[in-house]
């Protein structure tokens, strides 16, 4: 793998820039591999990475149905934060946070990664005190994050609308200064150029199209491009997780809703932070390409269309405008739809299946772009060793037949 | 946009006033205390998720306000038909893929409809 740097850069212009090497191998798939990742978005290039990198684990193929990256995880609004009330998914997506602060010096590419903070707002006295309680349960959990009263939400964000006039006046806020954004598709990019760098095979355009299982223990897939034979596979397919557990003969506890999100126009700078709102429901950030980057929740109805109803973009931008009503003339550019696997208490499935060798990592809803290096850790852990990594155990599939949910609505609420 | 028949209305009217309810057809377990832990945990949690054919229930929130059910297509999203509560659907995947079948044999021999 040819490294980015300062250097390389001033090398190349020298050359007009027409001697790049390409970031990945496109390779034609062997017979057998030691671990099969089903997905090619950021949590399973995420996997293979780790897979090869931390656990030795090389002989490893992801297989991709359309291209890297095409799915959630470009269509997603790029938020990262790890302010979760429960211990269980505090500690994941801290682990993540942690590994985001230094992911683009580990994957030696740039993921722009900004900690621009993120508030999270309360309009109600119920909304503050579930704040200050989430905020304390953060503080224990050695994770950062300060309460703030509609003064300090001002002095942060001068262009929102924090008057008592306002139909849903701002009480206050959760503050994440860690928090902020990373740029989507570099994640996925700089992932899979690891990953591939470290012997891993990408498979695009290759689709799975049923599982091999004997006698209870999987040995390999089918897909469009012939059979592939592996004693590890690991789903990692956001929305089409149920289609890929039901070739498996079992249910997951999903359901794919389409998720909506849309940009503006680009504008000079005038956001630097990140703001959701789980009352008015929308959320709300600036890209560095000056575009305001903005989303809600999920239509309501099952969908893998990977586009949405007209009336949700509609409550998304009357949230918006409501909160920044200096916004209510920008034109919006594109519009676009994801399919997320919601779960019924709103956190991940990490889990083994009733088929042995076979797992998944699912269930991420509306938030799985904040998790992905954690995810892809933990999940490459449990992977090679064969036992769940101890921050996974908590997310086990069987928890909605054994009670111990994990229900993050209060921290998920809006989606994320 | 969808644009929904209300069976009790007896009208289209638009998607705003309609909010969707989830899997329809779910059957509370007679005797809740008889079940198993999986049994239980099936009823409350595990939906089917179909890439196709789902038959889900909406409620007519700013009209009668009475809850019916519809079969929608969840890639195409097409409603295939709506019909009222305790009623059974009279398209299912099944009745779709035998549909779609017979439409590739007609084709495959080349028969005109």
């Amino acid at each position: 793998m040819q490294r980015y740097s300062g250097f390389g850069l001033v090398k190349h212009a020298l050359s007009h820039h027409e001697n790049w090497e390409r970031q990945w191998r496109n390779p034609t798939p062997k017979k057998q591999y030691d671990v099969i990742i089903v997905g090619g978005g950021g949590h399973g290039l995420a996997t293979a990475y780790y897979l090869a990198k931390e656990f030795g684990v090389k002989n490893v193929a992801v297989i991709e149905k359309g291209w890297l990256g095409g799915g959630n995880t470009a269509r997603n609004t790029t938020i990262v934060r790890s302010n979760y009330l429960w211990d269980e998914s505090a500690v994941l997506y801290e682990h993540a946070m942690k590994l985001w602060e230094g992911l683009s010096q580990d994957l030696n590419y740039n993921v722009m990664f900004s900690q621009r903070g993120v508030l999270n707002l309360g309009h109600t006295l119920q909304d503050m005190r579930d704040i200050q309680r989430r905020v304390n349960a953060n503080r224990l959990n050695g994770i950062d994050g300060e309460v703030l009263d509609a003064k300090g939400v001002q002095e942060l964000v001068p262009i929102m609308d924090c008057s008592k006039n306002a139909r849903y006046p701002v009480m206050g806020a959760s503050w994440q200064p860690r928090a902020g954004v990373a740029r989507h598709d570099a994640v996925a990019w700089g992932y899979a150029r690891g990953a591939d760098a470290h012997g891993v095979d990408i498979l695009q355009q290759t689709e799975v199209t049923g599982f091999k299982i004997r006698d209870g223990q999987i040995y390999g897939v089918h897909t469009n491009r012939g059979d592939i034979e592996a004693k590890t596979v690991g789903c990692v397919t956001a929305g089409n997780s149920s289609v890929l557990a039901n070739m498996g003969g079992f249910n997951l506890p999903l359901e794919s809703h389409p998720l909506q999100a849309l940009v503006s126009e680009p504008i000079k700078p005038i956001l630097d932070t990140v703001v959701m709102s789980n009352q008015v429901h929308g959320y709300i950030s600036q890209s560095d390409k000056g575009d305001l980057v903005i989303g809600a929740g999920i239509d309501g109805y099952n969908g893998y269309g990977q586009r949405g109803s007209y009336p949700t973009v509609e409550h998304t931008l009357q949230a918006i405008v409501e909160m920044f009503p200096i916004f209510s003339r920008v034109r919006m550019n594109r519009q676009w739809g994801g399919i997320v696997d919601t779960c019924p208490d709103a956190c991940p499935i990490i889990s083994k299946t009733p088929v042995k060798g076979l797992y998944f990592n699912c269930g991420w809803g509306t938030g799985g772009f904040k998790a992905t290096p954690g995810s892809g850790h933990v999940f490459a852990a449990s992977l090679a060793k064969g036992e769940m990594h101890p921050i996974a155990e908590p997310f086990s599939m069987f928890r909605f037949h054994s009670g111990a949910l994990i229900d993050e609505h209060g921290a998920a609420g809006v989606a994320h | 946009m969808f644009y929904i028949y209300c069976p009790y209305c007896g009208e289209h009217r638009e998607e705003e006033e309609f909010h969707p309810k989830g899997q329809a057809h779910i059957e509370r377990p007679k005797e809740p205390e008889a079940c198993s832990d999986e049994e239980w945990g099936n009823y409350l949690f595990f939906r089917d998720n179909p890439r196709g054919v789902h038959h889900e229930m909406w409620v007519h929130a700013v009209g009668c306000r009475k809850f019916f059910n519809v079969t929608r297509h969840t890639v195409s999203y097409e409603i295939l038909e709506t019909y009222k509560m305790g009623e059974q659907p009279s398209i299912t995947a099944d009745s779709q893929s035998q549909a779609r079948e017979g439409a590739a044999v007609s084709q495959q021999e080349g028969v005109r409809a």
